[in-house]
């Protein structure tokens, strides 16, 4: 079996950690290493009989996990900071905001630049508050702010000056020159309020962003830990319902919930990235996983999330081209591609003379 | 101008450790050491009263220290504060 | 990978792959000597790889790559693959490593108390190291010395020491040319030859070492030793420090300690003897 597959299999629960050779470990480790995966292993394995030296290095990950998560948490509680007496509401994304909900896929996940969602017609307010409490833009470049601005879903990206860390504010979750279309207003007035005075959506964007996020918006390097945040959030969400929010759809049916999911996804349309991400993490993840029932397109994402070998050295090279190309059609109108492509090509020479 | 007033951080979060005339001071929320001189560790014991402005903790520390003149001690615990929430270590109320 | 070994350097179990014999080969003959356990799973991998196929013959040159990479990082001509296999090794501690407080520094030892010495290169650290390794001191390490947060003491990272440009042939006029690698003459770095480290040291890598002396050796100049307080050794030592802000406050408690107990000093010195005797000396005054 190969090494990723192991990998797999031991964060879905379905091979006992004691049982793997201890040259095994060579591998899974790297290519946990290589997938971002090393301390959600870590986590998932915990209090697992393993090889001293494994039980050591997955003890010194979470260690190591939990600094970086309060690093990370800190720049949430700055923009909060900066941005409350502006009267900015945001709405924390990704592993932000599955760090402040305590979410299942939080323990170990690492959490990069800060990403939050605010209302487009706040975010002249948004980019003078963070500019005032000490942000900085990363790059002074005419073009690639036009770009920015004109046809991205965030500001250009914001760097802490004195905490060197950075801030992605988005006004929508994905591309609006990309085809899918999420309506970030609605977005925002579903977002849930937690206890610690943070919001974060509501389980079903979350869900949906999560899915965008792999399938409509990229290349899927990464995309092992985005299906796994995934998984662990259908799985959240079938356990707990809709909890955080205090309103009954944790009663709701397992075919009830996805079909309100799936009805919104559909709405923006996301349903493909949705059908996709649960048909993926139930091939992978889920506890009937079979990806034997894996449509042929599924089977190529499936191909190419698992592309790594087990010195956690990437695989095939075509496949990753393709997708990467993929992922530039899904952001951008062929013209304009071609155009951005031209523009980066010719200030590459320029550079280079 | 206005005089802002501040809080310190919660109890538990800092980890305050002299080092000769220095201070090092672990904040476990953000996971940052600051190091710091003579009167930060001072200020944020004096906050720890208590939210205040700068008027307010010049009258606190004056119990315990040596300030001379009372207008200007002020002035300085203002922009010492200001340095502290750029640090994140005190928070504006 | 096609060729690969494993290594283990104080607490850390590497594992090396090449698509070159070649690196392999030089790596194996330094570490021959070092401890093996075939069974105990790798902490750290480093992988030496031609990006292009053809690039393994056709003007091979060495990609360094491994759990961590530094992405425009600069190949190296297959003449210099042990130099690559180091950078490796480095880059996968320096990035990766969070079980101690990692210190950019060399380290020596006696009696079972250690010599801490912290400084950029050109401070002339490793050959000291070296130096003092030669003669009397047990070598901990010529780059990175490790400090354990929970007991405060020092350990040994004693990897094959890089002597670099005037120090290859002052170091090999005291040593056996058996335990000297080949010389990589014209590297990025200048003239670069490895030194085996004596057997005892080696031995003793797993035996931790309570620090007693903190030099900041500077090469150059008379002769001069002024005692540093707390406060700067502790500014000093996050700046050699590659994992202090990762460790969090395990790493505030470790360096905190570790300057409130250990006097520190800055040396200058213009050769290598007088620095070894400003070492001896500030030792003897340390322990007495």
């Amino acid at each position: 079996m190969s090494t990723i597959r192991t990998l797999v299999d031991l964060l879905a629960g379905r091979r006992d950690a004691a049982a793997l050779a201890p040259r095994e470990w060579d591998g899974v480790i790297a290519v946990a290493r290589a997938e971002a995966l090393l301390a959600t292993l870590a986590h998932r394995l915990s209090g697992a009989a393993l090889p001293q030296p494994v039980a050591q290095l997955l003890g010194d990950a979470r260690a190591a996990a939990a600094v970086a998560t309060a690093q990370a948490m800190w720049e949430a509680e700055m923009a909060r900071r900066a941005l409350g007496p502006a009267g900015v509401h945001f709405v924390l994304l990704k592993g932000a905001a599955y760090a402040a909900a305590d979410l299942p896929c939080a323990p170990g996940r690492q959490i990069g630049d800060l990403d939050i969602l605010v209302a487009r017609d706040a975010l002249p307010a948004a980019e003078a508050a963070l500019l005032a409490a000490g942000w900085e833009w990363v790059k002074e470049d005419a073009y690639d702010d036009a770009y920015y601005r004109d046809h991205m879903h965030e500001l250009p990206p914001l760097i802490h000056k004195l905490r060197d860390r950075m801030i992605d504010v988005h006004h929508t979750i994905i591309p609006p020159t990309a085809r899918p279309n999420p309506d970030a207003a609605s977005m925002l007035d579903r977002a849930i309020m937690l206890p610690n005075g943070y919001r974060v959506l509501h389980p079903f964007d979350r869900m949906i962003h999560c899915a965008a996020h792999l399938f409509a918006d990229g290349d899927l390097a990464g995309g092992l830990r985005n299906l796994w945040d995934f998984h662990c959030l259908t799985r959240d969400f079938q356990a707990r319902g809709d909890c955080d929010s205090g309103t009954p759809d944790g009663a709701l049916g397992y075919d009830e919930w996805l079909g309100d999911m799936g009805y919104r996804a559909k709405l923006w349309g996301l349903g493909p990235a949705v059908r996709r991400a649960l048909h993926l993490s139930a091939a992978l993840f889920g506890d009937e996983a079979d990806y034997r029932r894996l449509s042929l397109g599924d089977r190529l994402f499936r191909a190419r999330l698992l592309a790594r070998d087990d010195w956690g050295r990437e695989t095939r090279p075509l496949l990753r081209l393709a997708f990467y190309i993929r992922s530039h059609w899904l952001r951008m109108p062929p013209l304009m591609l071609a155009r951005h492509l031209w523009t980066k090509w010719r200030k590459g020479r320029g550079a280079a003379r | 101008m206005a005089d802002p007033a501040y809080r310190a951080a919660g109890e538990g979060a800092l980890r305050i450790e002299p080092l000769g005339e220095l201070a090092a001071i672990f904040d476990r929320r953000s996971q940052q050491t600051h190091l710091v001189t003579q009167p930060m560790p001072e200020i944020l014991a004096a906050l720890a009263a208590g939210p205040c402005d700068a008027t307010t903790l010049a009258a606190r520390l004056a119990d315990s220290f040596d300030l001379d003149g009372e207008g200007d001690a002020a002035a300085i615990l203002a922009e010492r504060l200001d340095e502290l929430a750029a640090m994140g270590l005190v928070e504006p109320v | 990978m096609r060729h690969n070994i494993r290594i283990a350097v104080g607490p850390v179990q590497f594992r090396i792959g090449s698509d070159w014999a070649e690196p392999v080969a030089a790596l194996a003959r330094l570490y021959a000597a070092y401890p093996q356990d075939e069974t105990r799973p790798a902490d750290a991998t480093v992988r030496l790889y031609a990006n292009r196929p053809w690039r393994r013959w056709l003007r091979p040159s060495v990609h360094i790559g491994g759990d961590y990479i530094v992405p425009d990082a600069l190949p190296l001509p297959l003449s210099m693959g042990l130099l690559a296999a180091e950078m490796g090794m480095n880059l996968q501690i320096a990035l990766g490593w969070r079980r101690h407080l990692l210190l950019h520094a060399s380290a020596v030892a006696r009696d079972g108390r250690s010599v801490i010495l912290s400084g950029a290169s050109g401070s002339g650290k490793s050959t000291l190291a070296a130096l003092l390794g030669e003669a009397g001191w047990r070598l901990m390490g010529d780059e990175f010395t490790l400090i354990d947060p929970a007991s405060g003491d020092a350990l040994a990272f004693p990897r094959a020491v890089s002597l670099k440009n005037e120090a290859i042939a002052e170091v090999a006029a005291r040593v056996d040319a058996a335990r000297l690698g080949p010389l990589l003459a014209g590297t990025p770095k200048g003239d670069i030859r490895h030194l085996i480290p004596r057997a005892d040291a080696v031995a003793a890598m797993h035996e931790p070492v309570r620090p007693v002396l903190l030099l900041f050796p500077q090469f150059g100049g008379a002769p001069a030793i002024e005692r540093i307080g707390e406060g700067e050794a502790f500014v000093r030592l996050t700046e050699a420090s590659t994992n202090y802000i990762a460790l969090g406050e395990a790493g505030f408690a470790a360096l905190t300690r570790l300057v409130r107990e250990t006097p520190a000093f800055t040396i200058a010195y213009p050769d290598s003897a007088s620095g070894m005797a400003l070492v001896e000396q500030l030792w003897a005054e340390a322990v007495r």
